[in-house]
């Protein structure tokens, strides 16, 4: 239970896009035909998946601070987190080179349509992010699993949805200074908007502490300012 | 594509000896990512930490220059290696750089900045995977000259500094009421000027943006097809 709600919170309340702003590079080149976005949606959800998981493992058992005692026990002092960024790429880097293989092999229409932004998972900010918010807010592994998973679900229904709206909007006249990057922010503002109605949506039993709650921050943001504004009417009135 | 073009060209007329230290196209190469050819809003690279980090104007100034030194140092060093890095593991090679450079900016950054550093949190690491650092070393850096990669880099991370500023002003400004802490419409004798939670919530940023975007390109006369 307490994993599918960790899966509906990364999907929906804490989508990648809408709240954290991670991998917007391809969320917004990739997104002008459904087809190519379900494509790279896919990648990105196989991706994530994968790398979440491994780079748990390698944090938990190589860069934490004590982790090498399984070695030996003369390296409990070690801390190698400083080399977090720069493992968590070379892992990321080298699972995009997999997923390109396979999919070169197995359909090389879906290789031909997605052509170079394969390469680009590598330096989508939301797989790097991803594992980042896992050594934040210290998963287990089942749980990081799940989180890797779901966050690639989240930007997948993300891509998917502005692609579709994109595709409509080929159609439409809008002002020449807007026409590509501009609207397309707009949208993802509006999209951004309708996300955030997901916001408080918790399963299982209420009673657990506030703090566990991930997405505390965008709600306390919010929480922080909109009272401020009711007083600030109240007193104006 | 005629950016891609003038490059070229410009390679070219580098290879004539003893050019200018502000030579027209030297100084062309930090005023274009400016304005012209900027990384965010003309190129559309480095979207995603322009808009997570911008909700208050002083931890988005200590990520712009974090940018900013990335780009510089990065472009710096893949252009002095360009000639011995094998092509098929290029990538692999810059990330490697980038990210480098990214945990040196992170131990700096946690030594002498500490909150700043933790209101950061993720997003120092993800300017490894900022595409402005990327791309500017795939199209710059990987075909010239040192001295002028470091002009195109802070051209561009200056370009991107200035974007992400303008977003935090106005998100800071009509968010909490105040820049840089300092409660301005308080100090203009507008109290209880409402403040508006949208601009705090990532909503308030896409829209932002959008709108720069909407400016900057009418004022430049660019149309995206």
């Amino acid at each position: 239970m307490e994993l599918i709600n960790l899966g509906i919170r990364a999907i929906f309340i804490e989508n990648m896009v809408f709240a954290y702003f991670l991998g917007m590079c391809s969320y917004l080149a990739v997104s002008k035909k459904v087809n190519t976005a379900f494509g790279l949606g896919l990648a990105v959800i196989f991706v994530l998946t994968i790398t979440v998981p491994t780079n748990w493992l390698l944090q938990t058992y190589v860069l934490q601070e004590g982790a090498l005692t399984w070695i030996s026990a003369d390296l409990a002092n070690v801390d190698l987190s400083f080399l977090q960024f720069i493992m968590f790429i070379a892992i990321i880097a080298a699972m995009v080179q997999l997923v390109e293989m396979v999919i070169e092999k197995f359909s090389p229409a879906l290789y031909g349509s997605l052509g170079i932004f394969l390469p680009l998972i590598a330096v989508n900010c939301a797989i790097l992010g991803s594992s980042l918010f896992m050594v934040q807010r210290d998963y287990t592994l089942s749980e990081a699993t799940v989180f890797g998973f779901a966050s690639g679900v989240g930007w997948f229904l993300a891509i998917i949805a502005l692609a579709a709206i994109r595709e409509r909007l080929k159609y439409s006249n809008v002002p020449d200074g807007l026409k590509g990057l501009g609207i397309t922010m707009l949208l993802t503002g509006l999209m951004g908007l309708g996300f955030m109605s997901f916001m408080g949506i918790k399963l299982g039993n209420e009673t657990e502490d506030e703090t566990a709650v991930p997405g505390a921050d965008v709600k306390e943001q919010t929480e922080l300012v909109v009272p401020k504004q009711d007083n600030a009417v109240t007193m104006q009135e | 594509m005629s950016a891609q073009v003038s490059e070229t060209q410009d390679i070219q007329v580098a290879k004539k000896p003893a050019e200018e230290l502000f030579s027209k196209r030297r100084r062309k190469l930090i005023s274009d990512p400016l304005n012209d050819d900027n990384p965010i809003t003309v190129q559309v690279l480095g979207i995603c930490s322009a808009l997570a980090v911008t909700s208050q104007m002083y931890p988005t100034t200590i990520m712009a220059m974090a940018v900013v030194v990335v780009v510089v140092m990065s472009n710096l060093t893949i252009s002095a290696m360009r000639n011995i890095i094998p092509n098929r593991i290029r990538i692999i090679v810059q990330l490697a750089i980038v990210a480098s450079l990214v945990i040196l900016v992170d131990q700096v950054l946690k030594a002498y900045a500490y909150d700043v550093s933790r209101e950061l949190s993720v997003f120092v690491g993800l300017i490894i995977t900022n595409c402005i650092v990327m791309g500017r070393l795939e199209a710059f850096a990987m075909g010239n000259k040192p001295y002028d990669s470091i002009l195109d880099g802070l051209g561009s991370g200056f370009g991107y500094a200035w974007i992400i500023l303008a977003v935090a002003f106005f998100r800071e400004l009509f968010g909490a009421g105040a820049i840089y802490g300092f409660e301005v419409f308080n100090a203009i004798g507008l109290e209880n000027f409402p403040n508006n939670g949208l601009m705090v919530t990532p909503v308030g940023a896409f829209l932002i943006l959008g709108l720069i975007i909407w400016v900057q390109r009418s004022k430049t006369g660019y149309v995206e097809k």
